[in-house]
């Protein structure tokens, strides 16, 4: 298991042993963590599962795809630190990871 | 049962989630949540396409895991039949004949696929494909040496050709319009689509009145087409549209019209009902309001919602442009916004690379709808120009060396 934290716009978070295997993306939506709409279902066909990266973990969650990018092109909010959280696989290697969601997903 | 608080018909992908997105903005009622089939919620879209192919297995198919119910304090109940509502007394009445009474009515009923008035379309063999069970029996018949007749060519029976193909099957699509996604699809998308899939092995039957299916043994063997010709197959799946689930609502005297009919808020016109989902006619605030059913997971999701904003007296959540995707072999399609009022077509982008966006405007050079294949920049700066409602330049459209960020700009 991977101890992720999830933080919301306003500030409060929640940490969930999500399984190795599953998306950062579907650790947020089993749980029922505000903030993750992931309308397509893992597809990265809608960008409704936008979320920040802490800085320190950038690296770890691995590189964009061309795909990944385009489509965060477009979402709203983005920053340096974007990612859609359907495309990073949770591994043993991401423990302790930490990811903020924004206030809206479009 | 408990005390009346709010009660879902329907535990597909918008029933489920109108449960969770109670919770999420804080309701603490009571939430029941009365599902037809022996599975909690679960994504429906991938049984045509990454669960056929074997690349995703039934836990990956559920939302949420089973104990998200009960530490959410959502009662499920599956494998259970409403009968009818009874609004007067406001409670659902279930197949067994146990009473759930409700403060606050969902229903989330779904469609059902469409079953064609042919001769032959009950024999065994012959399947459609709507929920997990029916894409099992799909799956069982799908393999090498096996073939598929597929009977309309609309999404769900391209996908499924796609994956039969990716399983080793024959898959042969007959089409009674002479063009494949004929009703959901522009021309150039319909044939760009069909040579794709010619490539990849799978022919085509286009213009051809399907008479019925003929059996051998009992079970389904042929597809006996127009002129008598047959099209010998194992296996024969009929995906000819959905018909919306609105019986529960009409009989119970809620104002139906192909569709439970609802409003932005998917109250019903009973103000203690609310519906959503594929069961739903509703109306379109970036077309003027016209009234559309919406067949699709984003639509569930943006009901759902609508609904439990409502219900917890929360503002309602902003209008989105509606959406819609589809997985074939390596092809992206990402369909935004509807063409109801569209009179130029633009093509972006190159059509024999596989990567082309398809722009359509209204007379005012408003964008109505985006169609892109490989193309994710054009979809959702597409889809942000949709919902603006400003006009656009077709000629930086076109232009591929106008970025679709400076077009949107």
């Amino acid at each position: 298991m991977a101890k992720i934290t999830y933080i919301a716009h306003d500030g409060s978070s929640r940490t969930i042993d999500v399984k190795p295997g599953l998306t950062v993306m579907e650790g947020a939506v089993k749980n029922n963590v505000p903030g993750i709409d992931a309308d397509c279902g893992g597809a990265c066909a809608c960008a409704t599962c936008h979320v920040y990266v802490d800085e320190a973990w950038m690296e770890k969650t691995g590189a964009v795809s061309a795909m990944e990018e385009s489509m965060l092109d477009f979402a709203e909010g983005v920053k340096a630190n974007s990612r859609l959280s359907c495309q990073i696989k949770v591994s043993e290697a991401l423990d302790g990871l930490v990811v903020t969601t924004p206030e809206s997903q479009h | 049962m408990s005390q009346a608080g709010v009660v879902i018909v329907g535990a597909g992908h918008a029933g489920g989630s109108a449960a969770a997105f109670l919770r999420q903005y804080g309701y603490d009622g009571s939430i029941t949540l009365i599902g037809e089939e022996p599975l909690a919620p679960y994504q429906r879209p991938p049984l045509s396409k990454a669960w056929l192919k074997g690349e995703a297995d039934a836990e990956a198919l559920m939302l949420r895991p089973e104990s998200f119910y009960a530490e959410n304090a959502i009662g499920l109940r599956l494998n259970a039949r409403v009968d009818r509502i009874d609004r007067d007394g406001r409670a659902v009445v279930l197949g067994d004949g146990d009473v759930a009474p409700y403060e606050t009515l969902i229903l989330a009923t779904g469609a059902r696929a469409r079953r064609a008035p042919l001769p032959g379309l009950d024999l065994a063999g012959v399947l459609v494909l709507r929920t997990a069970a029916d894409a099992e029996l799909l799956k069982t018949a799908l393999g090498p040496g096996k073939r598929l007749a597929v009977i309309g060519a609309g999404y769900i029976g391209l996908e499924a050709a796609a994956s039969a193909r990716a399983l080793g099957a024959e898959a042969v699509v007959i089409e009674r319009e002479p063009r494949v996604l004929a009703r959901v699809a522009c021309p150039a998308l319909s044939t760009f689509f069909q040579d794709y899939h010619q490539a990849r092995g799978v022919h085509f039957i286009l213009g051809a009145g399907v008479d019925g299916v003929i059996g051998a043994d009992g079970r389904a063997a042929a597809v006996k087409l127009g002129g008598d010709s047959l099209v010998e197959a194992d296996a024969f799946l009929v995906g000819v549209g959905a018909v919306p689930n609105q019986e529960l609502a009409a009989d119970a005297g809620l104002h139906c019209n192909d569709g439970i009919v609802v409003d932005l808020n998917a109250r019903t016109s009973d103000p203690k009902v609310f519906a959503i989902g594929d069961c739903t006619r509703r109306p379109m605030p970036i077309y003027g309001g016209r009234m559309h059913r919406l067949e699709s997971v984003p639509n569930a999701l943006e009901q759902a919602k609508q609904a439990a904003a409502a219900i917890v007296a929360r503002p309602a959540p902003a209008g989105e442009v509606p959406w819609f995707w589809s997985d074939q072999y390596d092809l992206k399609l990402q369909i935004a916004g509807l063409a109801f009022d569209a009179v130029q077509t633009i093509i972006r982008g190159d059509i024999a690379a596989a990567s082309f966006a398809v722009f359509h405007l209204d007379a005012e050079n408003r964008l109505q709808a985006v169609e892109a294949v490989n193309a994710p920049q054009a979809f959702m700066a597409g889809r942000l120009l949709i919902g603006q409602r400003k006009a656009v330049a077709p000629d930086k459209l076109r232009d591929m060396s106008v970025s679709m960020k400076e077009v949107a700009a």
